[in-house]
């Protein structure tokens, strides 16, 4: 399947690929700098269509509305020191993440541990319909998530659970296990069977196998299907705009969404702040592990 | 030893919890969304059976043509536009900056992990026209061209859209095409480069017939995420102005929970769904004849 053999071969880790041989003394002579300087001026421009328009936000968010109204968008802010955007925002903002963190940390727990089991299940022991299940998981990846919406909205609401974070938590712990199912059963295809052979022959039980072998061996890959998960949910409006029916209920989208109306259209300083804070956190964590974060989406792109 | 790897119980308490909560969370709502095509009304307003009726709806609806040629006329846009731009990317990375690719990379795949929400709002504020310009509409005025209401025209907007949501991508396609170029042999284009091949040759020739597989991979994960667009249009543009911006997903989201019919909501839904799943079996059928032919 394409799919497979694509996610097999971006799985594997940035420093062990092969380097491409240096270009022989390129950058000493300086007419071989004048040819590559369209390239340079390419990517240039590139640099600049992606970091500007994140350094224009950072920008905006110490302006105070007067300043919006009075001087041109590129403007620098009068004053760096001024925060009060910030408190404004924050007053909101504080609530939408700490729902956030409730919902998405918990799900994120729960679809870990039995994910990790089911991918063991599937790839290391022996049992008929494996290929089955494995598929059956894949069609949860391919279902638009407007498929599973009405039915839930009705059982969450009848069984009353509409005015707790419940319906994210088991919402998010549903849909990112297909993913996280299919991802672990992909890292564990790799992993030599024989060790798992030697546990159970030196008289480990299965639960110990995977307890005491397959879940350290994997603790890597656990952290890289957390990580990708992580964004997915985080970043989630879907599901969480559906089953939100309070507003003190609302994760960082939803809130954020709402943010604009709250305040009015026009107040600018405070949306900016409020986009910065939910943009530089995500930001933080994705510089600190650029790496494994752009490793890991790419193993998990079947999710499209 | 093999007894205890097939160990009946064991196998349904590692795989029984995760087999459990995804039957129930998702294949048991698909399976009652399909049922909930034969009825009409809501959670609050109660359901009745009404047979067919919302499939001949579905056919008469002025609104579902029109929404559906947007889809699909979304899809097609950004998914070549996310395939090429981060093919460009990958071919930069791989043979213009080498081993300094890294910082670039890093860069340039920021907006994939940003929320979408937040690029959304991001973008509404670059594109402004009313009560202020934005940064577009103020870079445009400096060399002399007037503010253009960006989202407020049905074709400036999708142009807003689809370049959004190529920016939000193509450093994601970037990196993934770049690990497919990683994996063809430099001797290769070594070889094709001592033969006198210039590099658009080489790229037509060797290259991108050596990458296609994961060309076609790219091409199949993005078409799979751009019909099922959502949330950066429901953010950016909320399906305006007017609904000339409405992907089905979003008509779906309309009629059932401003409109309160989950009946024909859960119809939209189908329809979705099986727009998602022909795509993906024809281009796996596409897929495998061109492979086929190749062998060949």
């Amino acid at each position: 399947m394409t799919t497979a053999s694509t996610t097999a071969a971006v799985v594997r880790d940035e420093p062990s690929r092969p380097v491409p041989p240096a270009d022989k003394g390129a950058r000493a002579s300086g007419r071989s700098f004048v040819k590559r300087l369209p390239g340079y001026l390419v990517v240039a421009v590139l640099l600049v269509v992606f970091v500007a328009p994140l350094i224009w936000l950072l920008l905006g968010s110490f302006k105070t509305q007067e300043e919006f109204l009075r001087n041109p968008a590129w403007a620098l802010p009068e004053d760096f020191g001024n925060i009060s955007n910030y408190a404004t925002a924050w007053s909101s903002v504080a609530g939408y993440l700490l729902n956030s963190v409730l919902s998405v940390f918990p799900a994120l727990l729960i679809t870990l541990l039995i994910g990790t089991a089911a991918g063991f299940a599937l790839e290391v022991m022996v049992f008929r319909g494996r290929r089955t299940v494995l598929l059956l998981f894949l069609v949860g990846i391919m279902i638009p998530g407007q498929m599973i919406l009405l039915p839930l909205f009705t059982v969450y609401f009848q069984a009353g659970l509409s005015r707790s974070l419940w319906p994210l938590i088991i919402t998010y712990t549903a849909t990112a296990l297909p993913l996280t199912v299919f991802m672990m059963a992909t890292y564990f295809r790799a992993v030599p069977r024989e060790i798992f052979e030697a546990s159970t022959l030196d008289g480990a039980s299965i639960f110990r196998s995977f307890f005491s072998v397959a879940v350290p061996m994997m603790r890597n890959a656990i952290f890289t299907i957390a990580l990708v998960q992580f964004f997915f949910l985080w970043n989630d409006l879907l599901i969480a705009l559906t089953f939100t029916t309070d507003e003190s209920l609302r994760t960082v989208q939803v809130g954020l969404l709402n943010f604009t109306g709250q305040f009015g259209v026009v107040d600018y300083g405070p949306t900016f702040a409020a986009i910065c804070i939910n943009v530089f956190i995500i930001l933080a964590l994705y510089l600190f592990l650029n790496r494994r974060v752009m490793g890991g989406l790419a193993a998990g792109a079947v999710k499209g | 030893m093999n007894s205890v790897l097939g160990d009946k119980r064991a196998i349904a308490l590692l795989l029984g919890p995760a087999l459990l909560v995804y039957s129930l969370v998702m294949l048991l709502p698909m399976l009652w969304s399909l049922g909930y095509t034969f009825f009409t009304g809501g959670v609050l307003s109660g359901f009745s059976f009404t047979g067919l009726s919302n499939f001949t709806r579905l056919f008469s609806d002025p609104a579902v043509g029109p929404s559906l040629a947007f889809t699909v006329k979304y899809a097609l846009l950004v998914t070549v536009g996310q395939v090429v731009a981060g093919y460009l990317l990958a071919l930069l990375y791989h043979f213009f900056l080498k081993r300094a690719s890294n910082i670039v990379r890093t860069f340039i795949f920021f907006p994939v992990v940003l929320p979408t929400v937040a690029v959304s709002l991001l973008f509404q504020k670059l594109f402004e026209f009313a009560p202020q310009n934005g940064l577009v509409n103020s870079a445009l005025n400096l060399v002399g061209i007037p503010s253009v209401d960006w989202l407020g025209n049905p074709d400036t907007a999708f142009i807003v859209i689809v370049l959004m949501d190529i920016w939000r991508a193509m450093g994601f396609y970037g990196v993934l095409l770049y690990t497919g170029l990683l994996d063809i042999p430099d001797d290769v284009v070594e070889a094709a480069r001592l033969d006198g091949a210039n590099t658009l040759g080489l790229v037509r020739h060797i290259v991108l017939p050596l990458s296609l597989p994961v060309v076609i991979s790219s091409a199949i994960f993005s078409i799979n995420g751009t019909l099922k667009v959502f949330d950066s249009i429901y953010a950016l543009t909320g399906g305006g102005p007017g609904t000339s911006t409405m992907p089905l997903t979003l008509y779906m989201y309309r009629t059932s929970f401003a409109g309160g019919d989950y009946g024909y909501g859960a119809t939209v839904a189908l329809l979705l769904t099986v727009l998602c799943l022909a795509v993906t079996v024809a281009i796996f059928r596409g897929n495998a004849r061109t492979q086929q032919g190749a062998d060949r």
